[in-house]
């Protein structure tokens, strides 16, 4: 089956975040992402769990999204002008897709 | 002091303190012991509900008056000025950085709206009666200190902390428990006794019950969190956890009186102003000041100040309400 190279961006940010990194990304083009929440990890700032978190202020959440390689530069310059100040770990990765036209 | 010592002992051995305590022990006890989220979202959401819709018919029935939109006032301006009082006590006590001294500073200038709750159950309990409105200065007190925060990182901090995030003073004013409470207020308000008698048996009679499994969580919470920040807590912090709930309740105090508040607004008002913010404010900082250390903040107004408030600080403050006003 035909395959097309793309990019797997996938963003772990801060929940009091999400919606600020979601506006930048459609802002720079990115019309498909998914967004999934994070049970928990360990970090420079320590180990954390999304049990027992009070307020959205603890939590993470992770932004996955799948896009063309030319849209690369865009997505990230975007993502970083969020991430920047805030705890987060960005992670680019080569994919493939079935259906290009779709990215 | 009989009085106090008599109040706190009782206080001590309610069901909602006691389910606290058996948290914060299965907490320290590594117990895996845990309330689902969405549980845990739920309960907030029905004591908001509750406490809200309550409030709004309580305002039905006796009226309104001046004194409401004073309390309001009140409430906004000490809102204001206690992180003032807090970062300037945090930065002689503590020796903290204007940064982590700022963000403390405003949460204590905030509220925890399950204080409030705790207290208007103690209120019940003691036979008092309080006005519905402090429903209202409980949402009116959750945001301005945020402001004084940000305000006194840009004054005292470096250059460029401290700025207005767009679109936060929004997502403040709008959060979830805010337009809970005060609509729930508004339609309690509007429909009255009549309103409540209708939902009563969902409202009043589940409400104590409700609130003790909610704060069985909370003292689970409160007990991770200090578990896991006991690096953070020196004595210095932890002093300052305890007294400053005391000098804010001070400040509610002389407002209460003030206003001619009952004995029961006079007690909402302090423990509003002892109070420390771990929802609200939390959020805010972590989108406004990144910077600032969070289990620094979340430990003491969570870990320190709730619990103290919870255990000791009402049964105070119920009883310097009751000898001011004679209650």
């Amino acid at each position: 089956m035909q395959t097309h190279k793309a990019k797997r961006v996938e963003i772990a940010i801060e929940s009091v975040m999400e919606s600020r990194l979601s506006d930048a990304l459609i802002e720079a083009g990115v019309t498909g992402f998914t967004i999934l929440p994070v049970l928990g990890g360990s970090g420079r700032s320590g180990r954390w769990s999304r049990e027992g978190q009070v307020s959205r202020a603890g939590g993470m959440v992770s932004v996955v999204c799948i896009i063309r390689p030319e849209k690369l530069d865009d997505l990230l310059d975007a993502a970083f002008s969020v991430v920047d100040r805030h705890i987060g770990v960005v992670s680019v990765l080569d994919c493939e897709v079935l259906r290009a036209e779709r990215f | 002091m009989d009085g106090i010592l008599a109040l706190a002992a009782d206080n001590l051995i309610s069901p909602i303190i006691l389910f606290f305590a058996l948290g914060l022990a299965a907490a320290f006890a590594r117990s895996d012991l845990s309330v689902p989220e969405a549980v845990a979202k739920g309960m907030s959401l029905y004591l908001l509900f509750a406490i809200g819709f309550k409030g709004g018919a309580s305002v039905a029935a006796h009226g309104l008056d001046a004194t409401l939109i004073m309390s309001l006032i009140a409430g906004a301006i000490l809102s204001f000025v206690i992180p003032f009082v807090a970062f300037a006590l945090l930065r002689v006590m503590t020796g903290l950085s204007v940064i982590d001294a700022a963000a403390v500073a405003g949460h204590y200038g905030s509220i925890s709206i399950v204080t409030f709750v705790a207290a208007s159950s103690v209120i019940t309990s003691a036979g008092l009666d309080s006005e519905g409105y402090m429903v209202a200065v409980a949402a009116m007190m959750e945001a301005p200190a945020i402001l004084s925060a940000l305000w006194l990182i840009a004054r005292f901090g470096s250059a460029g902390q401290g700025g207005m995030e767009p679109g936060l003073i929004r997502e403040i004013l709008l959060n979830g428990s805010i337009v809970l409470l005060v609509g729930s207020f508004l339609i309690g308000w509007i429909t009255g006794q009549e309103g409540l008698d209708l939902i009563a048996s969902f409202i009043v009679a589940p409400f104590q019950g409700v609130l003790c499994l909610f704060l069985l969580d909370m003292g689970l919470v409160a007990g991770r969190g200090l578990r896991e920040a006991r690096g953070v807590l020196r004595p210095p912090l932890f002093l300052f956890g305890v007294m400053m709930p005391l000098i804010g309740s001070m400040f509610g105090l002389a407002a209460g009186v003030l206003l001619g508040l009952s004995t029961g607004g006079v007690l909402l008002f302090m423990t509003l102003s002892a109070s420390a913010s771990y929802i609200a404010v939390p959020a805010a900082m972590r989108v406004a000041l990144p910077e600032a250390n969070p289990s620094i903040y979340l430990t003491l107004s969570l870990g320190v100040t709730f619990p103290f408030n919870l255990t000791l600080g009402i049964p105070i403050y119920l009883a310097i309400a009751r000898t001011v006003t004679g209650g």
